[in-house]
């Protein structure tokens, strides 16, 4: 067994882990990135639409274009890689993070003095959203569904149906239309879509696919293979209301019903999470509770676009590597999101010594809504604003902050709708 | 018709439906009819107990159900035909398993047939891995006999075999007042079956052993016995360990019929062939009393019981160790426990099982009311669980007779055929006792037409697939070096490398679906449930096995994971 030190250790190569190690390592840190699958890209390998990197690249690039950018990145930077690499233990040990990795040579043990957490999300599966029936073979995420079509080139179904109005889910939806398998509709429990609009009208409208709101998936029927589900209509609990079932003959079921950050690791090192987000609770840079771990990306809430996925893993890459050179204190605000309008908001705190005056917030309207005022208030003084024409839960939205307006005695941020004043005019 | 059979055909009729018909044959009772429902088939059924006779075949029929076959196989060869074989095994459950282990350890040759695609895919992979203290059946019947010896011979077995095993124990917590009064009699009742160590601690001292329970109770039964096992891996283990000695495995083999003539199975016609056993061992578990149909000898009928189980987050195992289940009223006169906790020896920890009586031996559909009663009743057990840990949940029968107990004996009209019938809960936990009582009878009956020696060769360990997550690093260093791919992490939940999945598909009864890999290897049962992996494991059956990945099953039969490929590769873009 070996033993290395680094100075920050980045978890996952994906689109946020590539960008964290690129920055850290520019930054003079000595980094190793490790990722668990034999390539670097994570989830963007098999994500052959285009749609990426409009913010960034100012283009529409393919999943596989965008991330062959950052890989390509990484190799002219000569950063230390290392593939097919697995965290199997994770635990802290004084100041440092000690990680266990496995790969074909053997267990090496790893102290870092920091760790960046890119280690993305996992899809929802079946059963954890209430399915019953049996278990036969075509039930599956999304994700899998599109491993199977755009890396291993097989059609898993040829007639399904789809459960959740997730982004995979839509975008799985015109992919298995494209290769020639029947899609009988897409189901969503909430009344609203779970994904962004432009993906409805793109993959589902111009395929002529239906999407049925407020109506769910209750039972798989098959003995080998799926040869049907029922859907029933669900009330505002998303309880299935009795005497609107029907069945639908398919051979696939295919989930879109969420995604879950993957903080098994940051767990380990004693990261607290946040119950909302399933996130590290964190500052504007990504720095947990942990002193030296940092988290980006989609392991510390679900992005929509990975434009700002690739964002948060440069801030975080940034953060750990200025932790490394040279520890400050760093003077947290809560920033506290106001519940019956936002779904959540991130970060949950904000450091006010941090380097950089300025801070981004994301978050993600409760319910639908038209032109609203959001407002960042510090003790009643409103530090940021910005109005929104549209705002939708499946559609976050940032706004920035500029730390230096607000007040040096604020002890708490808080960040909700502003109430619309009407002005009255007098004729 | 006899005063007896004529007395509950009355009852029968009075209680449950005027059209009732009641006969006698093989020493049992034999209920005929239509009636309205499966509720009044299983009280007919029970009826018709403790009036004398040895069994209940219970052939009553419910108005417009029709109770589907077991599902037909495709294979169709030659490969057992003209077979002579001293001992044939039916079923390719825990028990089959367990027997065909023991009989190796003569020099006789035994095949098991399985109709399924691999060993334990139902009852014996579908309950919670509990070996039972012996406590709940009732004194005096072969489940508490059995129970209790099997549950003392689980250290030798689970360590010949190498299968992780642990005596946890189990607590039965008291909430209410009256629930106190309970202690004593399970004192008496462990006495009675011999349960060794059973004794009534109060909230303190419970909290010492479980400090994450609730504190809303007054005491605990602490039962140091209760211990856990991989139902599956147990059977794979019993079933590798026979092959070893020298047994046969035939996997996607059912029995169609027998041909029996005085008194003697002659032949046992199967989709693979016909073979000329000297004794049939029935260990058909579900399908156990249709198998004594064949043979002629039906005294019993199973009314399969179904329970459905629910898993937890592995990340919340470390909150309980023990099994931990709350009485229920009727427990000390009930034919299955009550549910409750237990963590399994991988630490995930199941929820449940319920009880339902229902019609279909291998239906494992799940029911929302059913999975969202045991969440509220049992996670309150330990205040730190919630629904969100919850990762997936799954159904199993249990093949009961309507006598509630185990059927261990030779049949009284067929001379060479045993049952190892009924074995419902606790069966997994008497499972090493009744193999042991199975392969004397087998032996004994084998006996009377030939000579049985000893097998000179026979070596009751095994060596199981590694499991390098549970090694130490420095062992698992060593491993990889000697093997790398046992550094290659297939499965992100469980920690699973490819090198194990190899070994599943390189074992002695090589697996060759997706589901039995991960029986044998459990990749896929962590919290993603297969989403990320099952692409992978696809992939390594492809390139051990050389099919191609449109023929690879779920778990046999028609189960194909993949259709067809893509537009796109077929035109060759």
């Amino acid at each position: 067994m070996t033993v290395r030190n680094v100075d920050i250790a980045v978890l996952g190569a994906g689109p946020a882990g590539m960008a964290a190690a690129l920055v850290a390592a520019g930054g003079g840190a000595d980094t190793v990135l490790i990722e668990r699958e034999n390539h670097l890209g994570g989830i963007l390998k098999q994500c052959v639409h285009d749609g990426f990197g409009l913010l960034r690249f100012g283009e529409k690039l393919s999943g596989p274009e965008y991330a062959g950018r950052f890989v390509h990145m990484v190799r002219e930077a000569g950063l230390a890689v290392l593939t097919s690499t697995f965290v199997a233990e994770a635990r802290r040990d004084h100041e440092e993070s000690v990680l266990m990795l496995v790969d074909q040579s053997g267990v090496t043990e790893l102290h870092a003095k920091a760790v960046v957490l890119a280690t993305g999300c996992r899809e929802r599966s079946a059963r954890q959203v209430m399915i019953q029936g049996t278990r036969p073979a075509g039930v599956m995420t999304a994700g899998a569904a599109q491993y199977y079509v755009n890396v291993l080139g097989y059609l898993p179904t040829t007639r399904c149906v789809i459960l959740g109005s997730g982004d995979i889910g839509l975008i799985m939806a015109r992919r298995l239309t494209l290769e020639g398998a029947e899609v009988l509709g897409v189901f969503e429990a909430k009344s609203t879509p779970s994904g962004l609009s432009r993906n409805i009208a793109q993959c589902l409208d111009d395929f002529g696919i239906q999407l049925h709101l407020s109506r769910t998936v209750t039972r798989i029927f098959g003995g080998d293979r799926v040869e049907a589900v029922e859907t029933a209509a669900v009330d505002e609990n998303m309880h299935p209301v009795a005497g609107t079932e029907e069945r639908l003959f398919c051979d696939g079921v295919i989930l879109s019903v969420g995604l879950i950050p993957e903080n098994e690791v940051g767990e380990a090192l004693g990261v607290p999470m946040d119950p909302v987000t399933k996130g590290p609770v964190m500052d504007q840079n990504g720095q947990t509770q942990v002193p030296g771990v940092f988290v980006c990306g989609n392991a510390s809430h679900v992005h929509d676009l990975v434009d700002y996925v690739t964002e948060s893993g440069e801030l975080a890459g940034a953060a750990a590597a200025a932790f490394v050179t040279g520890r400050r204190t760093r003077r947290l605000l809560p920033l506290k999101a106001d519940s019956t309008f936002l779904l959540y908001a991130v970060p949950q705190f904000v450091d006010m010594n941090a380097p950089e005056s300025g801070a981004v917030v994301y978050f993600r309207s409760r319910e639908e809504r038209g032109l609203t005022v959001v407002a960042i208030t510090a003790g009643g003084v409103t530090v940021a604003r910005h109005s929104y024409q549209h705002l939708r839960p499946p559609e976050m939205e940032r706004l920035d902050i500029d730390l230096s307006r607000i007040p040096s005695d604020t002890t708490a941020l808080d960040i909700g709708a502003e109430s619309l004043v009407m002005v009255e005019v007098r004729s | 018709m006899s005063r007896q059979s004529q007395h509950i055909q009355q009852r029968l009729q009075q209680q449950v439906k005027r059209n009732i018909s009641c006969r006698e044959g093989h020493d049992s009772i034999i209920l005929e009819g239509t009636v309205d429902n499966w509720a009044q088939v299983v009280r007919a059924g029970k009826l018709a107990t403790h009036e004398g006779y040895k069994g209940v075949v219970n052939r009553l029929a419910v108005e417009g159900l029709t109770l589907p076959p077991p599902r037909s196989l495709k294979l169709k060869d030659t490969e057992l035909d003209g077979l002579h074989v001293d001992v044939l095994i039916v079923g390719g459950g825990v028990i089959g398993c367990a027997v065909a282990r023991e009989l190796t350890r003569k020099n006789i040759s035994v095949v098991l047939v399985e109709k399924e695609d691999d060993l334990a895919t139902h009852a014996s992979s579908r309950n919670n891995g509990m070996i039972h203290p012996g406590i709940e059946p009732r004194p005096g019947t072969s489940r508490a006999r059995f129970n209790v010896r099997g549950n003392a011979m689980y250290d030798t077995v689970a360590s010949e075999l190498s299968v992780p095993f642990t005596r946890c124990g189990s607590l039965l917590l008291y909430q209410e007042r009256w629930e106190r009064f309970l202690g004593p009699l399970f004192i008496a009742r462990a006495r009675q079956n011999g349960v060794p160590g059973v004794h009534l601690i109060n909230r303190n001292e419970a909290l010492a052993l479980e400090p994450h329970l609730m504190r809303e109770f007054s005491g605990a039964l602490h039962m140091p016995s209760t211990g856990i096992i991989s139902p599956y891996l147990l059977t794979i283990a019993y079933a590798e360990n026979a092959v070893r000695n020298g047994a046969r495995v035939s996997l996607e083999t059912m029995v169609a019929d027998m041909k029996v003539r005085e008194g003697r199975i002659m032949a046992v016609r199967t989709n693979r062939g016909t073979l000329f056993p000297g004794v049939v061992v029935n260990a058909a578990g579900c399908y156990a009393d249709a198998v004594a149909d064949m043979a002629g000898d039906q005294f019993f009928t199973i009314h399969p019981r179904k329970g459905e189980i629910i898993i937890l987050d592995r990340k919340k195992g470390h909150l309980i160790s023990h099994v931990v289940a709350k009485p229920r009223l009727l427990q000390v006169k009930s034919d299955t426990k009550g549910g409750g906790l237990n963590r399994t020896i991988d630490g995930n920890i199941l929820v449940g099982p319920n009880a339902v009586e229902q019609p279909f031996r291998e239906d494992y559909s799940t029911d929302r009311d059913h999975i969202e009663l045991m969440l509220r009743r049992y996670l309150p057990l330990v205040p730190e669980l919630s629904p969100t840990d919850v990762i997936t949940y799954f159904a199993g029968t249990r093949p009961a007779t309507y006598e509630e107990d185990f059927i261990v004996e030779r049949s009284q009209y067929v001379r060479n055929l045993v049952h190892a019938a009924g074995i419902q809960s606790p069966g997994l936990a008497s499972a090493p006792a009744i193999a042991e009582e199975v392969a004397r009878l087998t032996v004994n009956a084998l006996g009377e037409v030939t000579k049985v020696g000893d097998n000179p060769t026979f070596d009751g360990h095994r060596q199981g697939i590694p499991e390098p997550e549970r090694m130490t690093w420095n062992e698992r260093d060593a491993l990889i070096h000697r093997r790398p791919d046992y550094g290659v992490i297939v499965c992100r939940c469980e920690g699973i490398s490819k090198g194990q999945v190899v070994d599943a598909l390189r074992s002695p009864i090589v697996a060759t679906s997706v589901d039995a890999v991960k029986r044998r290897v459990r990749v896929g049962m962590g919290r993603c449930q297969g989403g990320f992996c099952t692409p992978q494991v696809l992939r390594i059956i492809g390139e051990q096995s050389g099919e191609q990945l449109a023929a690879i099953t779920k778990k046999g039969g028609d189960s194909f994971i993949l259709a067809t490929e893509t537009k796109t590769v077929r035109s060759g873009q």
